[in-house]
Protein backbone atom coordinates (compact mmCIF):
# COMPACT_ATOMS: atom_id res chain seq x y z
CA UNK A 1 0.00 0.00 0.00
CA UNK A 2 2.62 2.42 0.81
CA UNK A 3 4.83 1.82 -2.12
CA UNK A 4 1.70 2.64 -4.43
CA UNK A 5 0.93 5.81 -2.33
CA UNK A 6 4.84 6.41 -3.96
CA UNK A 7 3.73 5.29 -7.24
CA UNK A 8 0.67 7.36 -7.40
CA UNK A 9 2.51 10.20 -6.49
CA UNK A 10 5.51 10.10 -8.87
CA UNK A 11 3.29 9.46 -11.68
CA UNK A 12 1.12 12.42 -10.61
CA UNK A 13 3.67 14.75 -10.69
CA UNK A 14 5.32 13.98 -13.50
CA UNK A 15 2.08 14.46 -15.42
CA UNK A 16 1.91 17.67 -14.37
CA UNK A 17 5.40 18.73 -14.22
CA UNK A 18 5.97 17.41 -17.84
CA UNK A 19 3.42 15.57 -19.95
CA UNK A 20 0.64 17.96 -19.15
CA UNK A 21 2.67 21.37 -19.78
CA UNK A 22 1.29 23.44 -22.98
CA UNK A 23 3.95 22.95 -24.99
CA UNK A 24 4.38 19.31 -24.20
CA UNK A 25 0.38 19.11 -25.26
CA UNK A 26 0.51 21.21 -28.46
CA UNK A 27 3.56 18.90 -29.94
CA UNK A 28 1.29 16.11 -29.23
CA UNK A 29 -1.38 17.45 -31.31
CA UNK A 30 0.78 19.25 -34.15
CA UNK A 31 3.18 16.78 -34.79
CA UNK A 32 0.69 14.03 -36.43
CA UNK A 33 -0.89 16.96 -37.69
CA UNK A 34 2.01 18.31 -39.71
CA UNK A 35 2.68 14.52 -40.78
CA UNK A 36 -0.62 14.14 -42.39
CA UNK A 37 -0.18 17.68 -43.92
CA UNK A 38 3.37 16.22 -44.96
CA UNK A 39 2.26 13.32 -46.71
CA UNK A 40 -1.09 14.64 -48.10
CA UNK A 41 1.18 17.80 -50.03
CA UNK A 42 4.26 15.13 -50.99
CA UNK A 43 1.87 12.58 -52.33
CA UNK A 44 -1.01 14.33 -53.69
CA UNK A 45 -3.18 11.86 -53.11
CA UNK A 46 -6.88 12.21 -52.06
CA UNK A 47 -8.50 11.80 -48.77
CA UNK A 48 -8.94 7.96 -49.53
CA UNK A 49 -5.20 7.24 -48.92
CA UNK A 50 -5.64 8.40 -45.44
CA UNK A 51 -6.43 4.69 -43.98
CA UNK A 52 -2.89 3.39 -45.75
CA UNK A 53 -1.29 6.41 -43.90
CA UNK A 54 -3.22 6.04 -40.34
CA UNK A 55 -0.70 3.16 -38.98
CA UNK A 56 2.27 5.27 -40.03
CA UNK A 57 1.22 8.00 -38.43
CA UNK A 58 -0.24 6.74 -35.26
CA UNK A 59 2.87 4.68 -34.44
CA UNK A 60 4.74 7.63 -35.00
CA UNK A 61 2.75 10.00 -32.79
CA UNK A 62 3.36 7.08 -30.09
CA UNK A 63 7.05 6.98 -30.69
CA UNK A 64 7.29 10.70 -30.54
CA UNK A 65 5.53 11.52 -27.68
CA UNK A 66 6.62 8.37 -25.47
CA UNK A 67 10.85 9.28 -26.23
CA UNK A 68 11.13 12.95 -26.76
CA UNK A 69 9.67 13.53 -23.00
CA UNK A 70 10.69 10.64 -21.05
CA UNK A 71 14.50 10.37 -21.65
CA UNK A 72 14.83 14.17 -21.66
CA UNK A 73 13.32 14.44 -17.80
CA UNK A 74 15.22 11.27 -16.32
CA UNK A 75 18.17 12.13 -17.73
CA UNK A 76 17.28 16.05 -16.53
CA UNK A 77 16.23 15.34 -12.94
CA UNK A 78 19.46 12.76 -13.36
CA UNK A 79 21.37 15.74 -13.46
CA UNK A 80 19.79 18.26 -10.70
CA UNK A 81 20.13 15.18 -8.44
CA UNK A 82 16.63 15.14 -7.73
CA UNK A 83 16.51 11.39 -8.97
CA UNK A 84 18.91 10.63 -6.14
CA UNK A 85 15.55 11.27 -3.94
CA UNK A 86 13.54 8.64 -5.57
CA UNK A 87 16.08 6.36 -5.49
CA UNK A 88 16.35 6.72 -1.52
CA UNK A 89 12.82 6.12 -1.49
CA UNK A 90 11.91 3.00 0.24
CA UNK A 91 10.34 1.37 -2.59
CA UNK A 92 11.73 -1.35 -5.26
CA UNK A 93 13.67 -0.39 -8.23
CA UNK A 94 10.68 -1.97 -10.60
CA UNK A 95 8.24 -0.25 -9.13
CA UNK A 96 9.98 3.24 -9.15
CA UNK A 97 10.86 3.05 -12.96
CA UNK A 98 7.18 2.23 -13.69
CA UNK A 99 6.02 5.13 -12.15
CA UNK A 100 8.41 7.21 -13.75
CA UNK A 101 7.77 5.79 -17.16
CA UNK A 102 3.43 5.08 -16.76
CA UNK A 103 3.33 9.23 -17.54
CA UNK A 104 4.96 8.58 -21.06
CA UNK A 105 2.71 5.50 -21.54
CA UNK A 106 0.04 7.67 -21.39
CA UNK A 107 1.01 10.46 -22.93
CA UNK A 108 1.73 8.12 -25.75
CA UNK A 109 -1.43 6.11 -25.64
CA UNK A 110 -3.38 9.80 -25.82
CA UNK A 111 -1.02 10.53 -28.41
CA UNK A 112 -2.39 7.73 -30.51
CA UNK A 113 -5.55 8.62 -30.39
CA UNK A 114 -4.79 12.87 -32.16
CA UNK A 115 -4.07 10.99 -35.82
CA UNK A 116 -7.27 8.89 -35.79
CA UNK A 117 -9.34 11.37 -34.16
CA UNK A 118 -8.53 13.55 -36.87
CA UNK A 119 -8.73 10.42 -39.53
CA UNK A 120 -12.14 10.17 -38.55
CA UNK A 121 -13.27 13.45 -39.44
CA UNK A 122 -12.47 12.47 -43.13
CA UNK A 123 -13.07 8.95 -43.64
CA UNK A 124 -14.72 5.86 -42.22
CA UNK A 125 -12.24 3.93 -39.92
CA UNK A 126 -15.59 1.74 -38.05
CA UNK A 127 -13.65 -1.06 -39.87
CA UNK A 128 -11.07 -1.10 -37.49
CA UNK A 129 -10.31 -3.94 -34.94
CA UNK A 130 -10.01 -2.23 -32.02
CA UNK A 131 -9.43 -5.60 -30.10
CA UNK A 132 -6.14 -5.58 -31.96
CA UNK A 133 -5.41 -1.70 -32.44
CA UNK A 134 -5.95 -1.38 -28.25
CA UNK A 135 -3.07 -3.75 -27.56
CA UNK A 136 -0.96 -2.78 -30.34
CA UNK A 137 -1.41 0.87 -29.21
CA UNK A 138 -0.40 -0.06 -25.92
CA UNK A 139 2.45 -2.02 -26.38
CA UNK A 140 4.10 0.31 -28.82
CA UNK A 141 3.24 2.86 -26.31
CA UNK A 142 5.53 0.37 -23.83
CA UNK A 143 8.05 -0.47 -25.90
CA UNK A 144 8.71 3.11 -27.37
CA UNK A 145 8.79 4.17 -23.54
CA UNK A 146 11.05 1.88 -22.24
CA UNK A 147 13.40 2.66 -25.54
CA UNK A 148 13.38 6.34 -23.84
CA UNK A 149 13.85 4.76 -20.70
CA UNK A 150 17.33 2.68 -22.14
CA UNK A 151 18.58 6.10 -23.70
CA UNK A 152 18.07 7.80 -20.79
CA UNK A 153 19.99 5.49 -18.67
CA UNK A 154 22.71 5.69 -21.34
CA UNK A 155 23.79 8.76 -21.61
CA UNK A 156 24.47 11.69 -18.84
CA UNK A 157 23.71 15.14 -20.55
CA UNK A 158 20.26 16.09 -21.51
CA UNK A 159 21.39 17.24 -25.07
CA UNK A 160 22.51 13.50 -25.74
CA UNK A 161 19.74 12.41 -24.54
CA UNK A 162 18.22 14.12 -27.48
CA UNK A 163 20.73 13.10 -29.83
CA UNK A 164 20.29 9.76 -29.13
CA UNK A 165 16.95 9.84 -29.47
CA UNK A 166 16.88 11.07 -32.87
CA UNK A 167 19.62 8.46 -33.33
CA UNK A 168 16.90 5.54 -33.29
CA UNK A 169 13.98 7.40 -34.11
CA UNK A 170 14.67 8.47 -37.62
CA UNK A 171 15.77 5.19 -38.74
CA UNK A 172 12.87 3.59 -37.48
CA UNK A 173 10.78 6.03 -39.45
CA UNK A 174 12.24 4.40 -42.67
CA UNK A 175 13.36 0.95 -41.49
CA UNK A 176 9.93 -0.12 -39.81
CA UNK A 177 7.02 -0.33 -42.35
CA UNK A 178 5.40 3.29 -41.54
CA UNK A 179 4.66 5.29 -44.63
CA UNK A 180 6.02 2.23 -46.94
CA UNK A 181 6.30 -1.91 -46.70
CA UNK A 182 9.16 -3.42 -45.01
CA UNK A 183 8.90 -5.53 -47.78
CA UNK A 184 10.42 -2.83 -50.66
CA UNK A 185 13.21 -1.68 -48.76
CA UNK A 186 16.55 -3.76 -50.14
CA UNK A 187 17.19 -6.86 -48.66
CA UNK A 188 20.11 -6.41 -46.61
CA UNK A 189 18.03 -3.95 -44.43
CA UNK A 190 15.13 -5.98 -43.72
CA UNK A 191 17.28 -7.64 -40.83
CA UNK A 192 17.39 -4.23 -39.28
CA UNK A 193 13.76 -3.58 -39.46
CA UNK A 194 13.07 -6.69 -37.62
CA UNK A 195 15.23 -6.14 -35.14
CA UNK A 196 12.82 -2.97 -34.48
CA UNK A 197 9.82 -3.19 -32.16
CA UNK A 198 8.24 -0.48 -34.25
CA UNK A 199 7.94 -2.86 -37.32
CA UNK A 200 6.06 -5.26 -34.80
CA UNK A 201 3.62 -2.51 -33.60
CA UNK A 202 3.40 -1.24 -37.38
CA UNK A 203 2.40 -4.53 -38.61
CA UNK A 204 -0.22 -4.92 -36.33
CA UNK A 205 -2.07 -1.63 -36.59
CA UNK A 206 -2.03 -2.49 -40.36
CA UNK A 207 -3.29 -5.47 -39.55
CA UNK A 208 -6.00 -3.79 -37.45
CA UNK A 209 -6.96 -1.00 -39.36
CA UNK A 210 -6.66 -1.83 -42.75
CA UNK A 211 -6.77 -6.00 -42.64
CA UNK A 212 -3.54 -5.28 -44.29
CA UNK A 213 -0.56 -7.72 -41.81
CA UNK A 214 2.41 -9.14 -43.24
CA UNK A 215 2.77 -11.21 -39.77
CA UNK A 216 0.40 -12.90 -37.65
CA UNK A 217 -0.69 -10.98 -34.94
CA UNK A 218 -0.34 -12.56 -32.11
CA UNK A 219 3.61 -12.69 -33.23
CA UNK A 220 3.64 -9.20 -33.31
CA UNK A 221 2.06 -8.09 -30.32
CA UNK A 222 4.37 -11.34 -28.72
CA UNK A 223 7.58 -9.53 -29.92
CA UNK A 224 6.25 -6.16 -28.98
CA UNK A 225 5.65 -7.66 -25.40
CA UNK A 226 9.28 -9.41 -25.75
CA UNK A 227 10.64 -6.38 -26.43
CA UNK A 228 9.08 -4.33 -23.60
CA UNK A 229 10.86 -6.93 -21.39
CA UNK A 230 14.01 -6.79 -22.25
CA UNK A 231 14.33 -2.94 -22.75
CA UNK A 232 12.96 -2.86 -19.51
CA UNK A 233 15.20 -5.77 -17.71
CA UNK A 234 18.12 -3.93 -19.50
CA UNK A 235 17.70 0.16 -18.37
CA UNK A 236 16.85 -1.82 -15.09
CA UNK A 237 20.18 -3.44 -15.10
CA UNK A 238 22.27 -0.50 -15.96
CA UNK A 239 20.37 2.01 -13.49
CA UNK A 240 21.60 -0.49 -11.11
CA UNK A 241 24.81 -0.87 -12.70
CA UNK A 242 25.60 3.17 -13.36
CA UNK A 243 23.27 4.99 -10.81
CA UNK A 244 24.12 3.02 -7.90
CA UNK A 245 27.52 2.40 -8.31
CA UNK B 1 22.72 1.20 24.53
CA UNK B 2 22.11 -0.64 20.90
CA UNK B 3 23.49 0.63 17.92
CA UNK B 4 21.78 2.67 15.43
CA UNK B 5 24.57 2.28 12.40
CA UNK B 6 27.30 -0.58 12.97
CA UNK B 7 29.84 -0.62 9.70
CA UNK B 8 32.89 -3.32 9.56
CA UNK B 9 35.50 -3.58 6.77
CA UNK B 10 33.43 -1.19 4.09
CA UNK B 11 35.66 -1.02 1.22
CA UNK B 12 34.63 1.02 -2.39
CA UNK B 13 37.07 1.49 -5.11
CA UNK B 14 36.26 3.55 -8.60
CA UNK B 15 39.11 2.23 -11.06
CA UNK B 16 42.15 3.09 -9.48
CA UNK B 17 41.28 4.85 -6.84
CA UNK B 18 40.57 3.28 -3.42
CA UNK B 19 38.11 5.60 -2.21
CA UNK B 20 37.57 3.71 1.31
CA UNK B 21 38.98 1.40 2.84
CA UNK B 22 38.58 -0.87 5.48
CA UNK B 23 36.24 1.67 7.69
CA UNK B 24 34.29 0.34 10.25
CA UNK B 25 32.53 2.12 13.39
CA UNK B 26 29.81 2.29 15.20
CA UNK B 27 27.11 4.70 15.88
CA UNK B 28 25.15 4.75 18.97
CA UNK B 29 21.22 5.39 19.06
CA UNK B 30 20.46 8.54 19.79
CA UNK B 31 24.29 9.94 18.91
CA UNK B 32 25.11 13.25 17.23
CA UNK B 33 28.18 11.38 15.25
CA UNK B 34 30.12 13.60 13.42
CA UNK B 35 32.35 12.18 9.93
CA UNK B 36 35.52 14.89 9.43
CA UNK B 37 37.86 14.67 6.78
CA UNK B 38 39.18 16.54 3.80
CA UNK B 39 37.39 17.14 0.23
CA UNK B 40 37.79 13.21 -1.47
CA UNK B 41 38.74 11.56 2.08
CA UNK B 42 35.76 9.24 1.44
CA UNK B 43 32.94 11.11 3.52
CA UNK B 44 30.14 11.15 0.42
CA UNK B 45 31.36 7.76 -0.95
CA UNK B 46 30.87 6.18 2.70
CA UNK B 47 27.32 7.91 2.91
CA UNK B 48 26.65 6.38 -0.45
CA UNK B 49 26.94 3.53 0.79
CA UNK B 50 25.16 3.33 4.10
CA UNK B 51 22.15 4.65 2.39
CA UNK B 52 21.82 2.40 -0.85
CA UNK B 53 23.47 5.12 -3.36
CA UNK B 54 26.72 2.59 -3.82
CA UNK B 55 27.19 -1.00 -3.08
CA UNK B 56 30.26 -1.46 -1.10
CA UNK B 57 32.63 -4.14 -2.66
CA UNK B 58 33.54 -5.19 0.81
CA UNK B 59 32.20 -4.77 4.60
CA UNK B 60 28.91 -5.06 6.32
CA UNK B 61 26.33 -2.50 6.92
CA UNK B 62 23.75 -2.80 9.64
CA UNK B 63 21.32 -0.44 10.50
CA UNK B 64 19.22 -0.66 13.28
CA UNK B 65 19.57 -4.32 13.62
CA UNK B 66 19.23 -4.91 9.87
CA UNK B 67 21.35 -6.01 7.35
CA UNK B 68 22.10 -4.03 4.54
CA UNK B 69 24.81 -5.40 3.18
CA UNK B 70 22.93 -7.40 0.16
CA UNK B 71 20.00 -5.67 0.13
CA UNK B 72 20.36 -1.57 0.51
CA UNK B 73 16.58 -1.00 0.16
CA UNK B 74 15.82 -3.28 3.69
CA UNK B 75 16.40 -0.07 6.03
CA UNK B 76 15.45 3.18 3.94
CA UNK B 77 12.20 3.37 5.42
CA UNK B 78 14.28 4.44 8.52
CA UNK B 79 16.67 6.85 7.02
CA UNK B 80 16.30 10.53 6.52
CA UNK B 81 18.97 11.36 3.90
CA UNK B 82 19.79 15.38 3.40
CA UNK B 83 22.51 15.22 0.57
CA UNK B 84 25.47 17.90 0.29
CA UNK B 85 23.19 19.71 -3.10
CA UNK B 86 19.57 21.01 -2.47
CA UNK B 87 17.93 18.67 -4.36
CA UNK B 88 14.20 19.51 -4.32
CA UNK B 89 12.46 19.77 -7.88
CA UNK B 90 12.94 23.52 -8.94
CA UNK B 91 9.48 23.59 -10.33
CA UNK B 92 7.20 22.60 -7.24
CA UNK B 93 6.81 24.80 -4.27
CA UNK B 94 7.92 24.83 -0.82
CA UNK B 95 4.69 22.83 0.58
CA UNK B 96 4.61 20.80 -2.59
CA UNK B 97 8.25 19.40 -2.29
CA UNK B 98 7.58 18.82 1.36
CA UNK B 99 4.42 16.40 0.23
CA UNK B 100 5.88 14.45 -2.33
CA UNK B 101 9.35 13.75 -0.11
CA UNK B 102 5.85 12.32 2.32
CA UNK B 103 4.52 10.78 -0.43
CA UNK B 104 7.56 8.53 -1.49
CA UNK B 105 8.01 7.03 1.87
CA UNK B 106 4.19 6.21 1.86
CA UNK B 107 3.23 8.93 4.26
CA UNK B 108 -0.98 9.09 3.92
CA UNK B 109 -2.09 12.72 2.68
CA UNK B 110 -3.58 14.17 5.63
CA UNK B 111 -0.49 12.50 7.44
CA UNK B 112 2.11 14.51 5.11
CA UNK B 113 -0.02 17.54 4.74
CA UNK B 114 -0.12 18.09 7.94
CA UNK B 115 3.63 17.20 9.13
CA UNK B 116 4.60 19.21 5.75
CA UNK B 117 2.72 22.37 7.69
CA UNK B 118 4.13 21.52 10.62
CA UNK B 119 8.04 21.97 9.60
CA UNK B 120 7.81 24.71 7.05
CA UNK B 121 6.33 26.65 10.51
CA UNK B 122 9.00 25.21 12.95
CA UNK B 123 11.71 26.22 9.88
CA UNK B 124 10.59 30.03 9.42
CA UNK B 125 9.74 29.11 5.74
CA UNK B 126 5.83 29.36 6.61
CA UNK B 127 5.52 32.73 4.56
CA UNK B 128 7.28 30.88 1.10
CA UNK B 129 5.50 27.60 1.20
CA UNK B 130 3.58 28.45 -2.07
CA UNK B 131 6.80 29.77 -3.47
CA UNK B 132 8.56 27.51 -6.17
CA UNK B 133 11.76 25.88 -4.76
CA UNK B 134 13.62 27.27 -7.73
CA UNK B 135 13.09 30.92 -6.33
CA UNK B 136 14.39 30.08 -2.68
CA UNK B 137 17.69 32.01 -1.32
CA UNK B 138 20.08 29.03 -0.37
CA UNK B 139 19.98 29.13 2.89
CA UNK B 140 16.17 28.56 2.34
CA UNK B 141 16.68 25.91 0.29
CA UNK B 142 19.16 24.29 2.71
CA UNK B 143 16.13 24.44 5.25
CA UNK B 144 13.51 23.16 3.03
CA UNK B 145 16.25 20.13 2.14
CA UNK B 146 16.50 19.16 6.03
CA UNK B 147 12.40 19.25 6.11
CA UNK B 148 12.18 17.07 2.96
CA UNK B 149 14.83 14.51 4.72
CA UNK B 150 13.00 14.80 8.19
CA UNK B 151 9.18 14.21 6.75
CA UNK B 152 8.91 10.68 7.80
CA UNK B 153 10.37 11.43 11.11
CA UNK B 154 12.95 9.17 11.01
CA UNK B 155 15.14 7.53 13.36
CA UNK B 156 17.93 7.87 11.49
CA UNK B 157 19.48 10.95 10.10
CA UNK B 158 22.28 11.17 7.46
CA UNK B 159 23.33 15.28 7.28
CA UNK B 160 26.50 15.69 4.23
CA UNK B 161 27.74 19.26 4.63
CA UNK B 162 23.96 21.14 5.72
CA UNK B 163 25.21 24.31 6.31
CA UNK B 164 27.77 24.63 3.62
CA UNK B 165 27.27 27.72 1.29
CA UNK B 166 24.92 29.25 3.18
CA UNK B 167 25.28 32.59 5.10
CA UNK B 168 26.31 32.91 9.03
CA UNK B 169 22.48 33.46 10.47
CA UNK B 170 20.95 30.31 8.46
CA UNK B 171 23.49 28.37 9.27
CA UNK B 172 23.35 28.95 12.83
CA UNK B 173 19.47 28.41 13.17
CA UNK B 174 20.30 24.66 10.97
CA UNK B 175 22.99 23.95 13.92
CA UNK B 176 20.27 25.10 16.27
CA UNK B 177 17.52 22.72 14.32
CA UNK B 178 19.85 19.89 14.41
CA UNK B 179 20.95 19.52 17.98
CA UNK B 180 17.13 19.85 18.71
CA UNK B 181 16.27 17.01 16.60
CA UNK B 182 18.93 14.96 18.18
CA UNK B 183 17.72 15.84 21.36
CA UNK B 184 14.31 14.55 20.62
CA UNK B 185 16.29 11.22 19.74
CA UNK B 186 16.97 11.13 16.23
CA UNK B 187 20.04 9.61 15.68
CA UNK B 188 22.79 11.81 13.58
CA UNK B 189 25.54 11.13 11.20
CA UNK B 190 27.00 14.34 10.33
CA UNK B 191 29.41 14.87 7.84
CA UNK B 192 30.77 18.48 7.75
CA UNK B 193 34.24 19.92 6.95
CA UNK B 194 33.25 22.63 9.59
CA UNK B 195 35.36 21.73 12.22
CA UNK B 196 34.08 24.32 15.01
CA UNK B 197 30.44 22.76 13.92
CA UNK B 198 31.46 19.00 14.59
CA UNK B 199 32.61 20.62 17.72
CA UNK B 200 29.82 22.16 18.77
CA UNK B 201 27.28 19.50 17.61
CA UNK B 202 28.77 16.33 17.75
CA UNK B 203 29.22 13.85 20.68
CA UNK B 204 31.99 11.36 18.65
CA UNK B 205 34.01 11.76 16.30
CA UNK B 206 35.53 9.92 13.02
CA UNK B 207 38.42 10.98 11.30
CA UNK B 208 38.73 10.16 7.85
CA UNK B 209 41.63 10.39 5.53
CA UNK B 210 42.03 8.50 2.25
CA UNK B 211 39.39 6.68 2.58
CA UNK B 212 41.08 5.54 6.03
CA UNK B 213 39.70 6.44 9.42
CA UNK B 214 42.39 7.42 11.54
CA UNK B 215 40.98 8.17 14.98
CA UNK B 216 37.29 7.58 16.40
CA UNK B 217 36.78 8.89 20.22
CA UNK B 218 34.39 11.20 21.60
CA UNK B 219 34.99 15.36 21.22
CA UNK B 220 36.41 15.31 25.54
CA UNK B 221 38.59 12.64 24.77
CA UNK B 222 40.38 13.93 21.82
CA UNK B 223 41.21 17.03 23.38
CA UNK B 224 41.57 15.51 26.57
CA UNK B 225 44.34 13.19 25.61
CA UNK B 226 45.82 15.52 22.55
CA UNK B 227 49.67 15.86 23.67
CA UNK B 228 49.30 15.93 27.38
CA UNK B 229 50.45 19.84 27.70
CA UNK B 230 48.70 21.88 30.02
CA UNK B 231 48.81 25.39 29.11
CA UNK B 232 47.61 28.82 31.05
CA UNK B 233 46.87 32.39 29.04
CA UNK B 234 47.55 35.46 31.46
CA UNK B 235 46.64 38.98 29.99
CA UNK B 236 48.98 41.51 31.87
CA UNK B 237 49.42 44.99 31.54
CA UNK B 238 52.24 45.59 30.05
CA UNK B 239 55.59 44.65 28.95
CA UNK B 240 55.20 40.73 28.24
CA UNK B 241 57.89 39.67 27.00
CA UNK B 242 60.14 40.93 30.13
CA UNK B 243 57.63 39.23 32.50
CA UNK B 244 58.16 36.06 30.37
CA UNK B 245 62.15 36.01 31.22
CA UNK B 246 60.98 36.78 34.58
CA UNK B 247 58.69 33.88 34.86
CA UNK B 248 61.42 31.55 33.20
CA UNK B 249 63.91 32.42 35.69
CA UNK B 250 62.15 31.68 38.25
CA UNK B 251 60.31 28.13 37.04
CA UNK B 252 62.86 26.70 35.40
CA UNK B 253 60.09 23.86 34.54
CA UNK B 254 57.65 26.15 32.82
CA UNK B 255 58.09 27.62 28.85
CA UNK B 256 57.11 30.96 28.72
CA UNK B 257 55.91 32.75 25.41
CA UNK B 258 54.30 36.46 24.57
CA UNK B 259 51.78 35.80 22.43
CA UNK B 260 50.96 39.73 22.39
CA UNK B 261 52.33 42.96 24.04
CA UNK B 262 50.22 41.75 27.24
CA UNK B 263 49.67 38.58 26.54
CA UNK B 264 51.52 35.66 28.01
CA UNK B 265 51.57 31.64 27.14
CA UNK B 266 53.22 29.51 29.40
CA UNK B 267 52.99 25.44 28.58
CA UNK B 268 53.86 23.11 31.35
CA UNK B 269 53.99 18.88 31.03
CA UNK B 270 52.42 19.11 34.59
CA UNK B 271 49.60 20.89 35.61
CA UNK B 272 50.63 24.75 36.25
CA UNK B 273 49.66 26.00 39.52
CA UNK B 274 48.77 29.92 39.05
CA UNK B 275 48.69 31.39 42.25
CA UNK B 276 52.77 31.58 42.02
CA UNK B 277 52.83 32.84 38.86
CA UNK B 278 50.36 35.94 39.41
CA UNK B 279 52.55 36.70 43.13
CA UNK B 280 55.35 36.59 40.73
CA UNK B 281 53.95 38.56 38.12
CA UNK B 282 52.58 41.49 40.17
CA UNK B 283 55.67 41.72 41.93
CA UNK B 284 57.44 42.52 38.63
CA UNK B 285 55.18 45.48 38.15
CA UNK B 286 52.35 44.25 36.31
CA UNK B 287 48.87 43.79 37.08
CA UNK B 288 47.05 40.25 35.53
CA UNK B 289 43.65 40.51 34.20
CA UNK B 290 43.12 36.96 33.38
CA UNK B 291 44.64 33.67 33.68
CA UNK B 292 42.78 31.53 31.17
CA UNK B 293 43.27 27.49 31.54
CA UNK B 294 43.87 26.28 27.63
CA UNK B 295 42.70 23.58 25.69
CA UNK B 296 43.50 23.26 22.22
CA UNK B 297 40.78 23.60 19.59
CA UNK B 298 39.28 20.60 17.70
CA UNK B 299 40.93 21.57 14.64
CA UNK B 300 44.23 21.78 16.13
CA UNK B 301 43.32 17.82 17.07
CA UNK B 302 42.31 17.33 13.12
CA UNK B 303 45.58 19.28 11.84
CA UNK B 304 47.85 16.75 14.40
CA UNK B 305 45.89 13.72 13.87
CA UNK B 306 45.73 14.20 10.27
CA UNK B 307 48.53 16.41 9.15
CA UNK B 308 46.29 18.39 7.18
CA UNK B 309 45.37 21.82 8.00
CA UNK B 310 42.06 22.80 8.33
CA UNK B 311 41.79 26.14 6.72
CA UNK B 312 43.42 24.64 3.50
CA UNK B 313 40.47 21.46 3.99
CA UNK B 314 37.28 24.59 4.22
CA UNK B 315 39.53 26.64 0.90
CA UNK B 316 39.27 22.99 -0.68
CA UNK B 317 35.83 22.27 -0.36
CA UNK B 318 34.44 25.93 -1.00
CA UNK B 319 36.16 25.76 -3.85
CA UNK B 320 35.01 22.66 -5.08
CA UNK B 321 30.97 23.77 -4.35
CA UNK B 322 31.99 26.76 -6.45
CA UNK B 323 33.24 24.02 -9.06
CA UNK B 324 29.70 22.20 -8.87
CA UNK B 325 30.56 19.97 -6.15
CA UNK B 326 32.91 17.05 -5.65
Amino acid sequence: MKAWIAFWNILAKDMRSYYLKPPNISWGLLFPMVWIAMFFIRSGLGMESLPNLLPGLVALSILFGTTSVLSVTVTFEKKGRSFERLLLAPISLQLLMLAKTTGAIIFGVVNAFVPLLIASLFVDISSARWAVMAPAIFLIAVSSTFLGLFIAVSVKEVFEAQTFSNFFRFPMIFLCGLFFPVEQLPIWLRPLSYALPLTYGVDALQASIRQAGHMPIGLDLAVLAAFCVVLFGISLRNIQRKWII
Amino acid sequence: MTNAIEVSGLAKRFEDVQAVADVSFDVRQGELFGFLGPNGAGKTTTINMLTGLARPDAGTITIAGIDCSKNPKAAQHLMGIVPDESNLYPELSGFENLCFCGALYGMSKPDRIARARELLDSFGLAGAAGRKFAGYSKGMKRKLTIAAGIIHSPSILFLDEPTSGIDVASARQIRQLIAQLNAAGTTIFLTTHYIEEAERLCRRIAFIVNGRIVRIDSVENLMRQSDGRHVVQFAVSQNAASLCDAVSSEFAHLQCRAVSETGIRVESSEPVQVGPLVRLLEDNGAEVFEARRMRPSLEEVFVRITGIEAGAMKQEKEKAKMGGGQ
